[in-house]
């Protein structure tokens, strides 16, 4: 019996928690009894992105795309659609706008925009089989390069195509490459940069868990193009998973003589080896990570002297993101005139965003560099969660700022995103609604960078700190409007005097929201309210009389018995006892309770 | 594992293994291809539908078809034609065949899907789908 059907089902860290590996069994267990072997094939695949929707199950070669798909589902689906032939529709994708069920991903509009190139394999490929990335022609660049290309061409081929660092902050990767290919030493090293710390942001743990293959093939292009014979992954310990995978992919490489000595017959020796972070959000920055992995503290020093003169052990080194290798190979297939007509007149090529918050349609997306916020958010994300409004995206996580309603029809590159007081970063976006406060999202930022600051330089140590007291001060309305001076003014001069980007940028999340919702900030200092109602010292619920009707629902409810009243007779709100958690609100059956 | 000496021999790995991935490779292109759908209704596989499947994809692999997709569908109504198949061309209209048997497939596959041609066995289209 031939081939029939390939039955993908996502092995991603999403889809695995809500029991992906358990369909798996179950498709293979259904097979074997069905003596079905020979006819379908079951794989585990990486991230189709639409996280939102999974478990995600999708069948070659109709193209059908399941959705939320439970173990139990999985004998109906061998039976009906892998031995009938009958799709099985109610675990097919609904259109919200039609309500029509949608079979093949390429007619939702979850997927019309993207433009997959970093996760081109992602969702297509078993990434523990070093075979299907090589089917789908992996390795092909690094033998081309070897078989005909000089380190400069290969240098002047990425520069063609205009490829800038994915990671956060843009800068181009054939010029990082030329920097330390110019600079001669006996050992020079690649290092990529797993070390993802934006919360939210998890495109480079999905390249990594779904296709660790185009990360090592670039590695090892990078190493032949700046002359170095040793690759190091900085990864953090946090990503069992993406960790598991890429050990696979580079011992299966070196078994196909991929990794190691004389690559594909030529002269050109490159070994990888893993090395692992603990998590700490300053290991990102290229020098703090390069401490980090000579096992001094992960703090970072003053540059120049740069990675690329003097960098691990004090070699030229080059530091690239994941994401930014996994689009290296594409260029060398493709051609850098094939990439460089993707994307800006300055940022070529597409960008992963992590899509999170309160959005519809939560993921991992890829588009090209120049589409803007509202196809991002509205097209692809299918807009505000429950009809809420539409306030502000973060993005660039905590060293990025708030873009609002007046930038969404800008078109999203690294230039116009700083322009617009935030930044690239590396690719989270998270929506905020019209129930988000601005100073405390702000705060949550700020929190997490006083958290993370290493401590080295009093800007960022004390200065990240005394910003988030201010912060705390306003959203319990107990600040001045002088404080509002004061944020602004510490923050400038964090920006301007910490030691590294990490404090630099700091400030960021607190300077947007102070430009783009002064409003906010000032009814919070002035009036004491929280128009979002989210701050807690600020918000008082109340009991509307007329609509009352004494149900006691609500002071049964009350954890510290902060309501009275007589039994069908309007109760009241003891605001000195009141804790503020909701409780009544949700209790009451005539919505007769509201936040003021 | 055997180490991949050059970029020849790397070639001709993926050459050796590009079956492993190729039905995924034609469902990401399926409307560019000629599409041989199988009715594996009860009625169907009791004809013998899934051995008709497996002569068309060992047909097609036989004939060095690279653009032939051969999928499964639900109950096409034509039962008392079993073993019937669905065959488009892309671009054009559907053609289903009845009575289909290992002959006939050789000949749809010669005739229809290498030529171009139509041959004996079509059944009429006789009804109207909410999709017309």
């Amino acid at each position: 019996m031939a081939e029939k059907i390939t039955v993908m089902v996502c092995a991603g860290t999403g889809c695995k928690s809500s029991e992906s590996a358990q369909i798996v069994e179950n498709f293979r267990k259904e097979i074997r009894e069905r003596d079905l072997g020979e006819e379908v094939r079951v794989i585990e695949s990486g991230c189709f992105g639409f996280c939102e929707q999974g478990p995600i199950v999708k069948i070659a070669p109709d193209n059908t795309f399941y959705v939320k798909v439970a173990p139990e589902d999985v004998p109906e689906l061998v039976e009906e659609h892998c031995i009938k032939g009958r799709q099985v529709t109610r675990l097919l994708y609904v259109d919200p706008e039609t309500r029509e069920h949608v079979a093949d991903s390429k007619h939702m509009d979850f997927y019309k925009k993207q433009l997959r190139v970093a996760l081109r394999n992602c969702g297509f490929i078993d990434p523990e089989s070093i075979d299907e990335y090589i089917s789908r022609d992996g390795y092909q660049a690094l033998g081309q390069i070897l078989e005909g290309m000089s380190p400069k061409e290969v240098i002047d081929e990425v520069k063609l195509a205009g490829l800038r660092g994915r990671g956060g902050g843009g800068f181009p990767t054939g010029l990082k490459w030329e920097f330390a290919y110019k600079n001669e030493a006996d050992q020079k090293y690649v290092i990529c940069n797993a070390d993802e710390g934006d919360p939210g942001a998890f495109m480079d743990r999905s390249i990594l868990e779904g296709d660790p293959h185009s990360v090592v093939e670039a590695m090892a292009i990078a190493g032949y193009a700046i002359g170095a014979s040793e690759g190091k992954v900085y990864i953090r310990a946090e990503y069992p998973l993406a960790v598991q995978r890429l050990t696979k992919a580079i011992e299966d490489a070196r078994g196909y003589g991929l990794l190691g000595d004389n690559i594909l017959g030529s002269d050109f020796n490159f070994d990888i080896d893993i090395r692992y972070g603990a998590g700490a959000f300053v290991c990102g920055e290229e020098m703090a990570l390069i401490h980090s992995m000579e096992g001094e503290r992960g703090e970072p020093t003053t540059k120049p002297p740069f990675p690329a003169e003097a960098g691990f052990w004090g070699k030229p080194t080059i530091v690239n993101n994941v994401e930014t290798l996994a689009n290296v190979p594409v260029i060398f297939l493709k051609g850098a005139n094939w990439f460089n007509k993707i994307g800006t007149e300055k940022s070529k090529g597409t960008k992963v965003f992590a899509l999170a918050g309160k959005v519809n349609n939560v993921g991992l997306v890829e588009v090209p560099m120049g589409i803007t916020l509202r196809e991002v958010i509205f097209d692809i994300g299918g807009g505000i969660r429950n009809g809420k409004k539409f306030k502000a995206v973060q993005t660039g996580g905590p060293s990025g700022g708030c873009l609002t309603e007046k930038h969404l029809d800008t078109p999203i590159d690294y230039d116009t995103l700083l322009a617009a007081g935030s930044m690239m970063g590396s690719g989270g976006m998270i929506v905020l609604d019209e129930d988000d406060c601005m100073p405390a999202v702000a705060k949550f930022y700020l929190d997490f960078t006083v958290e993370e600051s290493c401590g080295k330089c009093t800007p960022c140590r004390v200065g990240t700190k005394r910003l988030s007291a201010l912060l705390g001060k306003v959203c319990d309305g107990k600040a001045t409007m002088d404080d509002l001076d004061r944020l602004k003014e510490l923050g400038m001069v964090i920006k301007d005097t910490a030691l590294c980007g990490l404090g630099m940028t700091a400030p960021n999340p607190v300077l947007s929201t102070l430009e783009h919702f002064w409003d906010e900030y000032v009814a919070h200092v002035v009036e004491h309210r929280c128009p979002a109602g989210k701050c807690k010292n600020l918000v008082r619920y109340v009991i509307d009389p007329e609509k009352c009707v004494g149900c006691t629902a609500c002071a049964r409810v009350c954890p510290v018995d902060a309501i009275s009243g007589k039994v069908k007779e309007a109760h009241v709100i003891d605001a000195e006892k009141c804790i503020k958690c909701g409780a009544c609100m949700d209790a009451c059956k005539f919505a007769a309770i509201s936040k003021k | 594992m055997a180490k991949i000496q050059n970029l020849k021999e790397l070639r001709a790995l993926k050459n050796k293994i590009k079956d492993t991935t190729e039905l995924r490779e034609k469902g990401s292109n399926i409307e560019n291809l000629v599409q041989i759908k199988v009715s594996m209704a009860t009625c169907g596989i009791a004809a013998g539908a899934r051995e008709i499947m497996n002569f068309f994809i060992e047909g097609a692999k036989k004939r060095n078809l690279d653009n032939v997709v051969v999928t499964q569908t639900g109950c096409m109504g034509y039962c008392y034609a079993e073993p019937t198949v669905e065959v488009s061309l892309p671009g054009q209209p559907p053609a289903v065949y009845g009575y289909v048997d290992k002959e006939k497939v050789e000949e749809i596959l010669d005739k229809h899907v290498m030529g171009g041609n139509l041959v004996d066995g079509v059944i009429p289209e006789a009804y109207k789908t909410i999709h017309d």
